[in-house]
C-alpha cells in the first residue's frame, strides 16, 4: 500500500500529502474540521477526484479506477446503512452485486456477525437497531468484503461518550485480528493517540507531522501538532534566546534553563511550549523558574488541573497536578519547567527548532 | 389543546358535523335516490329512506344505460375509467421517478435546463393547452383509445417535483456506499431508490388514480364513439335537457358507482402509507 502525492480542487484544499503505509498498518488522520482529513479519505475511497499526484494500492495506481474495483471497504461517519433492508441484507449486498455464490455469502456473513456479535440481529432493519449496533453492522458490511484496505469516516462521532470508548477498543482489537490495513479519520485527538499505529496530524490540507503516536506527542515538528495533540493542549510562552544561549527569556523577564543542542542562535524569537503534565510545583531545594496565580482550579479526580497566570501574561498556563493536590484560587505557584521537557518552536514559522 | 372546556367541545362539535353533514349529504341523498324507482323521483316523494328496487336500478345502470337516451353501460365505462386511470398513475409514476432520478443524481448537459423545463410545465395543464394537444393526438390518430385519453395527461412536473425532493432527503452516503458496494446506477436505483420511495409512490398513486378518473374536460374532447366514454362523461351524457326524460334512476346509481373505486383506491392505499408513516426512519 504506498499512498503518495495528492491535491485536489479548483481551491486547493490538500496541499501535497506524501505517506508511505506499510501492509496491516492502522493510519489515523487527524485534525481540525475542514483540515482536509476527510477528502483525503475520499480520494482514497475513489468518491473525490485525484487533482494531481496519485494513490496507489499494493503497488497499482488506483486514481482512475472506480470505487468498487479499488478493493476497499469503507465505514462512514452516520453508517449508511440501507434502511429497507435487514442486517443479513446490508452486510451480504455487496457480496451479492459482486455474484458470489449463496451458500460462500451466507458464510462469510455469519462469520463476521460473530466477531461483532450480530448473530441475533441479522433479520432486523437498521431503525431497530442502537447506535452502537449500527456501528457494528456497517464495520460487518466492510469485514464481509475481505478488502485489502479499510476506510473509517469519523465511525464513532454519533455515539455516546462510553459507547465510543468500548467501540475504539472493539475496532482496535477487530483491526490487530484481521491485520488489515486501515485509515481512520477522526477529529479527536484521544482516539487517534490509541488507535493508531501511525498518525498524520493535518492542518489546512497539510500534513503538519506523520509519525507513532508517541513520537508526536514527545516531539511535535509544529505549533499546531503541539497544541493539537495532548489534553489538555500545551501551555505556549513567547520568549527570546538569551545570550548565552542557554536560556529562555520569558516576555515577563525570568530566564528559563535549556538543555544543549536546541541549536538556535541567540535573540531569535522563539515559542516555548511545555505540557501542563511536565511543569512541577517546586519545592524545598529548587529555585522556581518562574511564579503564577492560580486563577481556577479543576478537580478531575485523578488530576487536578491548575490555571494560573504569570505576571503580565496574555493568557492562563495550564498546570497539571496530582488529585491530591491542595490548591485555591489565589494561591501563587512556584513553578518548574524541566529542561527536557521543553519544546522550542520557531515564533514566525512555527515550525520545531533542534531537538 | 391547550384547555378543554365543555362549551367550545361544543361549538367545535357543531361545526364539525355542519361540515360533515354539508359533505355527507348529497352522497346520502344520491345513494337513496338510486334505489327508487323513476316515478317516484320523478314526483318528487322519495323521503330519506331506501327506496325498494335497488338491484333494477343498479342492474340497468351496469348493463344497459339509460333508456331514455341511449348511453353505455357502466360497466363499459368504469373499465374505459380505470385503463385511464391507471394507465395515468403508472405512467406518471415511472415517467417522473426516473426523470427526478436523473435531474437528482447524473451531472450531464443541461441538467439545470431540463429541470426548468420540467417545473415550467406545472403552469401548463391540460386546458390551457388543449388545442395544441387536441391536434397532436388527433395528428398521431389516437383520437378514441386509451393511449389519446391518458397521455396527453401524464407528462407533469408535479409528480416529479415530489420526487425531486424525496431524493434529495436520501443521505449522500448511502450512494456513496452502494458505490462501494459496486452497485451502479441501476443497482442503486432498483435496490435502494425505489424501495425507499414506496410509500411516497403510494400516496402519488392515491392522488393520481383520483386525478385520472375525475378527468372530464379532455375525454369529453378526444371521445367520439359512446364505446370510449368515461364514466365521468357518461353521467354527464345521461343527463337530457330537453325532449325527453332523464332517467335519474339510473344516473344516480351510476353516480353512486363511480365514486366506489376512489373509494376503494383510497382505503386500500391508506394502509400502505399510514404504515409508511409510522416506519419513518429518526
Amino acid at each position: 500500500m504506498r499512498a503518495v502525492k495528492k491535491s485536489y480542487g479548483s481551491t486547493q484544499v490538500i496541499h501535497g500529502i506524501d505517506c508511505e503505509v506499510a501492509d496491516g498498518e492502522l493510519i489515523v488522520l487527524v485534525g481540525p474540521s475542514g483540515c482536509g482529513k476527510s477528502t483525503l479519505l475520499r480520494m482514497i475511497a475513489g468518491l473525490e477526484e485525484i487533482t494531481a499526484g496519485e494513490i496507489a494500492i499494493e503497488g497499482r495506481v488506483v486514481n482512475d479506477v472506480e470505487p468498487k474495483d479499488r478493493d476497499i471497504a469503507m465505514v462512514f461517519q452516520n453508517y449508511a446503512l440501507y434502511p429497507h433492508m435487514s442486517v443479513y441484507d446490508n452486510m451480504s449486498y455487496g457480496l451479492r452485486i459482486r455474484g458470489m455464490a449463496k451458500d460462500e455469502i451466507e458464510a462469510k456473513v455469519k462469520k463476521a456477525a460473530d466477531i461483532l456479535q450480530l448473530g441475533q440481529l441479522l433479520q432486523r432493519t437498521p431503525r431497530q437497531l442502537s447506535g452502537g449496533q449500527r456501528q457494528r453492522v456497517a464495520m460487518g458490511r466492510a469485514i464481509v468484503r475481505d478488502p485489502k484496505v479499510f476506510l473509517f469516516d469519523e465511525p464513532l462521532s454519533n455515539l455516546d461518550a462510553k459507547l465510543r470508548v468500548q467501540m475504539r477498543v472493539e475496532i482496535k482489537q477487530l483491526q490487530h485480528r484481521l491485520a488489515t490495513t486501515s485509515f481512520y479519520v477522526t477529529h479527536d485527538q484521544v482516539e487517534a493517540m490509541t488507535l493508531a499505529d501511525r498518525m498524520v496530524v493535518m492542518n489546512a490540507g497539510v500534513a503538519e507531522q506523520i509519525g507513532r503516536p508517541l513520537d508526536v506527542y514527545a516531539k511535535p515538528a509544529s505549533l499546531f501538532v503541539a497544541g493539537f495533540i495532548g489534553s489538555p493542549a500545551m501551555n505556549f510562552l513567547g520568549g527570546r534566546i538569551s545570550s548565552d544561549g542557554r536560556a529562555v527569556e520569558l516576555a515577563g523577564g525570568a530566564p528559563i534553563a535549556l538543555g544543549n543542542g536546541h541549536g538556535a542562535a541567540s535573540g531569535r524569537a522563539v515559542t516555548l511550549g511545555v505540557r501542563p503534565e511536565n511543569l512541577v510545583v517546586t519545592g524545598n531545594g529548587r529555585a522556581p523558574d518562574f511564579s503564577a496565580a492560580v486563577t481556577l482550579v479543576e478537580t478531575l479526580g485523578a488530576d487536578t488541573l491548575v490555571h494560573a497566570r504569570i505576571a503580565g501574561a496574555a493568557s492562563d498556563l495550564i498546570v497539571r497536578l496530582d488529585g491530591a493536590a491542595v490548591v485555591k484560587e489565589g494561591d501563587v505557584l512556584p513553578l518548574a519547567a524541566p529542561a527536557a521537557s521543553l519544546h522550542l518552536f520557531d515564533q514566525d514559522s512555527g515550525k520545531r527548532i533542534g531537538e | 389543546m391547550v384547555e378543554r372546556r365543555p362549551l367550545s367541545n361544543l361549538i367545535a362539535h357543531l361545526i364539525l358535523w355542519a361540515g360533515v353533514i354539508v359533505v355527507v349529504f348529497p352522497v346520502y341523498y344520491t345513494l337513496i335516490a338510486s334505489t327508487h324507482n323513476p316515478r317516484d323521483i320523478f314526483n318528487g316523494e322519495i323521503g330519506f329512506l331506501p327506496g325498494g328496487v335497488p338491484t333494477e336500478n343498479y342492474k340497468a345502470a351496469l348493463f344497459a344505460g339509460a333508456k331514455q337516451v341511449k348511453t353505455t353501460p357502466a360497466t363499459v365505462m368504469m373499465l374505459n375509467s380505470l385503463v385511464m386511470a391507471l394507465m395515468i398513475a403508472v405512467g406518471k409514476i415511472a415517467i417522473s421517478i426516473v426523470s427526478a432520478y436523473a435531474v437528482v443524481y447524473f451531472n450531464f448537459w443541461g441538467r439545470m435546463a431540463a429541470f426548468w423545463t420540467i417545473f415550467v410545465t406545472l403552469m401548463l395543464p391540460v386546458e390551457v393547452r388543449i388545442y395544441p394537444t387536441y391536434k397532436v393526438v388527433a395528428d398521431l390518430g389516437l383520437l378514441n383509445s386509451y393511449w389519446g385519453l391518458s397521455v396527453p395527461l401524464i407528462a407533469s412536473a408535479t409528480a416529479t417535483l415530489l420526487f425531486r425532493q424525496f431524493f434529495m432527503t436520501i443521505p449522500d452516503e448511502l450512494v456513496e456506499a452502494s458505490k462501494i458496494d459496486g452497485a451502479g446506477p441501476m443497482r442503486f436505483f432498483w435496490d435502494t431508490v425505489i424501495p425507499l420511495s414506496r410509500t411516497n409512490m403510494a400516496a402519488l398513486f392515491v392522488i393520481l388514480f383520483i386525478y385520472g378518473w375525475n378527468q372530464y374536460l379532455w375525454p369529453l374532447l378526444i371521445t367520439t364513439d359512446a364505446g370510449m366514454d368515461t364514466i365521468i362523461v357518461g353521467i354527464r351524457r345521461q343527463i337530457v335537457t330537453s325532449d325527453a326524460n332523464t332517467d335519474w334512476h339510473i344516473v344516480m346509481a351510476t353516480a353512486v358507482l363511480a365514486m366506489l373505486p376512489p373509494v376503494a383506491v383510497v382505503v386500500f392505499m391508506q394502509r400502505l402509507f399510514v404504515k409508511g408513516l409510522v416506519e419513518t426512519e429518526k
